[in-house]
């Protein structure tokens, strides 16, 4: 997957986390939380959906990776370089 | 030939979960959905745990725990339950304090809650404001040396009257003391006094009927009346469990049983390090309850301005010692009225709850025992008598559940409504590095009781099984 199929994807899955969210004007750079009303289950949901979908395991302490949409696709990338996009 | 609870079981299983609380039903949900072969397992013939109700002669139905949980009930529910569950929670918008100190209503939110702080207890909105945005602020990593007094004492020095109204309910939901870390407060309060108070639209049996169903559609397996008297372990790690003369193998067990009996009896002494055993053993427990329930004659109402929860009590000062004490003075009277339970007959119940300590009950001899009980009707009834003019002659139906009647519903060491103290966490939280395999959802740590944290305990863990069970796939 590239950075942006990894972007896309993330987008995906917040839009079912947070199906009243307007997803359209997320800054990459800024934190979800200043942006979105998310908090620590949201952030588990989304740990437990990459694992349902692409078998990706992220581990407690690298769940702060997971601050914004940049540093999670940084994050992601060289784990995900070689996984197919699901369905 | 007694009745065979597990001739549908089969051998083996991913996972097994014991005990059918809110967590254990929540981890067994959450883990069947994501397509592992899931069994629950209850000592009870009832599932729900805690979260229970009963039926008495003459169309009666009472909730032991039904008011109120925080507005995060919606959202968890939606997520890893059912939309029908989550579209079932309704407010309650009538919150009264009543106790020597003040009488007020709230409608139990951030804004009501500035509101009244500013209008009627003369705090300034600034000294408000920094509360709630340092307690919102509070974090499970931060400094666990500050206490809820303590807390209380850096923002309303001297003020009694404050605390009550910020602590009392904190306390109702979850047995918090002044005592106890003021993270675990921070957390609580931060869910539940911001946004209201919620109770579920049916009833307790309701809401458990429709986790059964979604458990069923998920391929989750239940088992009632089956009482687990081993967790399994070869090699250190779990291979399964045994019930009576049946063992049951599985590769993970979530145990939604109490920590303190997990650790001790179901898994055993010799399966843990010294060190990880003396720290489970060092839990403590959390206290008690007792209720009192009542349900009026038929054709009775009780107006509806009395309130959905009302915090009452006739001491002059809270401290712990009050509110644990057998001479009861801090009572939380929570009203049922018809419209809770629209497919049933129309009936007004209240339910009497207070914190107890099961050891002034224990020990008591049978006479003494019962006599305990008809003291604590009668007392219930006096105090209730100021919020529901001629209680005694208008109550068709009333009956008392001391600390013993918990201890022998949910089997919880102690009788504890509320799991155990703080540090159970961290020692719930260990259990699969000292047993690979072996997970604890249940009341830990104040954070983690209530409907809310229940549910969103067992989310957690069963991500954790989640993960390990992954990763043994993959290799």
């Amino acid at each position: 997957m590239t950075p942006d199929d990894i972007r896309d994807e993330i987008l995906d899955i917040l839009s079912t986390i947070a199906p009243d969210e307007d997803l359209s004007d997320l800054k990459d750079d800024v934190a979800f939380r200043e942006q979105l009303e998310l908090d620590s289950m949201d952030f588990l949901d989304i740990v437990m959906e990459l694992r349902k979908r692409y078998r990706v395991q992220i581990p407690e302490e690298q769940y702060e990776q997971l601050a914004s949409m940049a540093s999670t696709v940084r994050y992601l990338e060289p784990i995900m370089k070689d996984k197919q996009r699901a369905g | 030939m007694p009745r065979d609870f597990l001739k549908n079981v089969r051998r083996e299983y991913d996972v097994i979960v014991i005990g059918s609380g809110l967590g254990g039903l929540t981890a067994a949900n959450v883990l069947g959905r994501t397509g592992y072969r899931v069994l629950l397992l209850e000592q009870h013939y009832k599932l729900g745990g805690l979260a229970t109700w009963f039926r008495r002669p003459g169309g009666h139905v009472f909730d032991i725990s039904l008011h109120g949980f925080p507005f995060g009930m919606i959202k968890s529910c939606r997520r890893y339950w059912t939309r029908e569950i989550a579209d079932s929670i309704v407010q309650l918008k009538n919150i009264r304090f009543d106790n020597p100190v003040f009488s007020l209503t709230t409608e139990f939110n951030r804004d009501d809650f500035t509101r009244l702080l500013i209008e009627r207890f003369a705090i300034t909105q600034e000294t408000v404001h920094r509360f709630f945005d340092t307690v919102r602020a509070m974090n499970f990593y931060d400094d666990q040396s500050m206490t809820n007094g303590q807390l209380f004492e850096r923002f309303f020095p001297g003020r009694e009257d404050v605390v009550r109204l910020l602590m009392e309910p904190i306390t109702y939901a979850n047995g918090s003391t002044l005592e106890d870390p003021a993270i675990t407060y921070g957390i609580v309060f931060s869910n539940f006094m911001s946004k209201g108070v919620f109770t579920f639209q049916g009833g307790t049996d309701h809401l458990i009927h429709l986790m059964e169903r979604e458990l069923r559609n998920n391929g989750v397996d239940i088992a009632i009346r089956s009482e687990v008297d081993e967790i399994q372990v070869r090699g250190g790690r779990v291979c399964g469990v045994r019930v009576g003369d049946r063992t049951i193998g599985a590769r993970a067990v979530v145990s939604n049983a109490n920590l303190l009996a997990t650790v001790n009896r179901l898994v055993g002494p010799e399966h843990f390090d010294r060190t990880f055993f003396n720290d489970a053993s060092a839990v403590r427990l959390n206290n008690s309850s007792t209720q009192v329930y009542m349900a009026l004659k038929p054709d009775d109402k009780i107006d509806e301005s009395t309130g959905d929860l009302l915090f009452s009590s006739t001491a002059p000062a809270f401290r712990t010692d009050l509110l644990l004490d057998r001479n009861i003075t801090s009572r939380t009277f929570s009203f049922y009225y018809p419209r809770i339970r629209p497919k049933s007959p129309p009936r007004c119940l209240i339910v009497s709850s207070t914190n107890a300590r099961y050891e002034d009950w224990a020990d008591l001899a049978p006479g003494e025992y019962e006599g305990s009980k008809q003291d604590l009707i009668e007392t219930t009834l006096d105090a209730l008598d100021r919020y529901v003019p001629n209680c005694r002659e208008r109550i068709a139906y009333i009956e008392a559940s001391p600390p013993r009647t918990f201890q022998r519903f949910t089997q919880h060491l102690g009788g504890s409504s509320f799991g155990t103290k703080f540090e159970g966490l961290m020692v719930s939280r260990e259990l699969p590095k000292h047993v690979r395999g072996l997970y604890h959802a249940g009341s830990v740590g104040i954070i983690m009781s209530g409907w809310l944290g229940a549910i969103n305990y067992g989310v957690i863990v069963a991500n954790d099984v989640d993960a390990q069970l992954t990763a043994a796939a993959i290799g």
